[in-house]
């Protein structure tokens, strides 16, 4: 896929985002939206995965481990194929195979569950572990909150991740600077982040989460680092695309008003037909 | 008499381990620092490439096996009662039960026979504690025979299973051609009809010892281990309450929540009958000699004797 239209399918999984959040008028859209070109870039580029056979064991994985942004998650897999993208807006309701964090159980296409914060790295360490093991190809890619770097089991994990020289890892750090209670470095600063990633033995990329080359190069930089797992420190921006949204702590947990859903996917809006048009 | 052979649980554990992996290829032993002392050290000997050492970081550990599980291996999660079942329970809960991953926790250092360590290593709600979790099977062995048997059987059984072993060498008691051990089955091992005794881990060869003295008083004891606590043979306990009409529990867990709370569960919905449950009495335990601290805390053969007189008699 080429990078216009990677933006073109991140752009719909923000209005996917703010959709499912607005119809179930509770959810995380701060985070998923600073997330999605991420996300985006994993599953419509990077990771070998095949929905046809998507239980197959060589496949690349991916653990959210900020599993708050399971609404970003789940339209890129609906995107994807792996369900309707329809089942979008029954987000968090009774009965919906999509719960209000992601589990393994439940849908289609998510390789761990995940939603206690500082979890889905060990598993994702977990998976890289039994890749060196049983001596197979995969690569395992986990997406961690620069609030969730606050957890201990984060340093847990990533000290076995060091030691055991996972150079099939790869762990990605959102880090938009907001946390619920505000500021990251307000609340209890995690930085610097590179340093300590660096202390664990890790091989340091810190780029734009927004930009798509810088993104690409940065996935393809940690394929060819050997020995060590790589750590990328995505500079990114909470509620990203959405002007209201930017920036705030507020939005870490909120639904829109109908007011608010209207700009927020006129913008959207806007933002894709001028994606299209260039 | 021939003096009877004794054999740690957790001794039985690194033995069925080793034993297990080198019959399927799938098994990962993981620990937290404790290889020696919870014997998956027997398992790193023979499997090396198969055991990961993840320091002394239980919850990582939990999640860690998770992550293995994931891939289609058979993870066994190996450290204290204490710090499996206590500090990772959040990551059990969360990472293993909840999307119902294949990892076996096998958790030595049950109870208050961990002795000399004192209270902040006796682990005396662990079963309690997993119990509550939504698919997840609780075993605790009577004895080596049987430990070895819930390693093969938990290896089997797809799903999470907590397997509680004990540091303290215990009699083996099941070692008789008719051994037959099955996942959420009961076994009765000998008839009565005064009263049942019900009980699991080191409490069962204590309790049959008390039966045989509380035989002599003419009181005639039925003993039931239930090795599995969940799911529970709740058909074997209400057939058993209906033949004597009381029922003791006995077990190395607090009284609340584990074998007796279970017990007490089925029977208070299906068939009422006055129960007793022997057990840490809602208290912490303290350092001591194993066999001192059974004693102290009244789960010696003798005090389960003396408690199921009183118990009689009160009736």
């Amino acid at each position: 896929m080429n990078k216009k239209e990677l933006k073109l399918v991140a752009n719909n999984i923000r209005k996917a985002i703010i959709n499912g959040v607005y119809a179930a008028k509770a959810g995380h859209p701060g985070g998923s939206l600073s997330a999605t070109d991420i996300m985006t870039y994993l599953y419509f580029q990077e990771m070998r995965i095949d929905i046809n056979d998507s239980k197959n064991p060589s496949r690349d994985r991916f653990v959210l481990s900020k599993g708050h942004a399971a609404p970003c998650l789940y339209a890129a897999l609906a995107y994807k194929g792996f369900f309707p993208v329809e089942d979008l807006l029954t987000l968090r309701k009774l009965g919906s195979h999509l719960q209000g964090h992601p589990c393994i159980a439940h849908t289609p296409g998510i390789d761990m569950s995940s939603g206690s914060l500082g979890q889905g790295v060990s598993a994702a360490v977990g998976m890289a572990l039994s890749a060196k093991i049983f001596k197979e190809e995969y690569r395992v890619y986990t997406l961690l909150g620069d609030g969730e770097l606050q957890e201990g089991q984060v340093w847990e994990a990533a000290m076995l991740a060091g030691f055991k020289k996972l150079d099939n890892l790869v762990v990605i750090v959102d880090n938009n600077n907001l946390q619920i209670d505000g500021p990251i470095d307000e609340v209890n600063s995690p930085y610097p982040i590179d340093k300590k990633f660096e202390a664990f033995n890790f091989h340091i990329i810190t780029i734009n989460g927004h930009d798509y080359d810088e993104i690409e190069s940065a996935f393809n930089e940690a394929k060819r680092i050997k020995g060590k797992p790589t750590a990328i420190i995505a500079k990114t921006v909470k509620g990203k695309g959405v002007s209201f949204m930017e920036n705030k702590a507020s939005w870490h947990g909120a639904a829109p008003n109908a007011e608010q859903y209207a700009i927020a996917m006129e913008e959207l809006e806007k933002a894709g037909d001028a994606l299209c048009q260039k | 008499m021939s003096e009877v052979k004794k054999i740690a649980t957790r001794e039985s554990y690194g033995n069925a381990l080793a034993e297990l992996g080198k019959l399927h290829e799938d098994v990962v032993v993981l620990d937290a620092d404790l290889a020696g002392a919870t014997k998956t050290a027997v398992f790193k000997k023979t499997c090396p490439e198969r055991f990961v050492d993840c320091g002394i970081a239980e919850g990582n550990m939990m999640t860690v096996a998770a992550g293995i599980a994931t891939t289609g291996k058979v993870a066994f999660a190996s450290t204290f009662a204490m710090f499996a079942a206590g500090r990772a329970f959040e990551q059990i809960r969360n990472s293993i039960g909840y999307p119902n991953n294949n990892v076996k926790i096998g958790a030595t250092h049950g109870g208050i026979s961990v002795g000399e360590d004192g209270a902040s290593h006796q682990c005396n709600e662990d079963l309690a504690l997993m119990r509550t979790i939504p698919g997840m099977t609780v075993i605790c062995p009577s004895d080596d025979v049987e430990a070895r048997a819930a390693v093969f059987a938990a290896y089997e059984h797809q799903g999470p299973v907590y397997m509680r072993f004990g540091r303290l060498a215990v009699p083996v008691i099941n070692d008789n051609p008719n051994y037959k051990f099955e996942i959420g089955k009961g076994i009765l091992l000998k008839e009565g009809k005064d009263v049942t005794i019900i009980a699991n881990g080191l409490e069962v060869a204590e309790s049959l010892k008390a039966a045989e003295m509380l035989a002599h008083q003419g009181i005639d004891a039925e003993v039931i281990n239930i090795h599995t606590i969940k799911p529970l043979d709740e058909e074997l306990i209400i057939k058993s309450a209906k033949k004597t009409g009381k029922v003791v529990t006995a077990e190395e867990h607090s009284i609340i929540g584990g074998l007796g709370g279970a017990v007490c569960e089925c029977l208070s919905a299906s068939y009422h009958v006055p129960v007793r449950r022997i057990g840490i009495n809602d208290t912490f335990g303290e350092s001591g000699k194993a066999l001192e601290l059974i004693e102290k805390y009244g789960l010696d053969a003798n005090s389960i004797y003396n408690t199921v007189l009183d118990f009689i008699n009160a009736i």
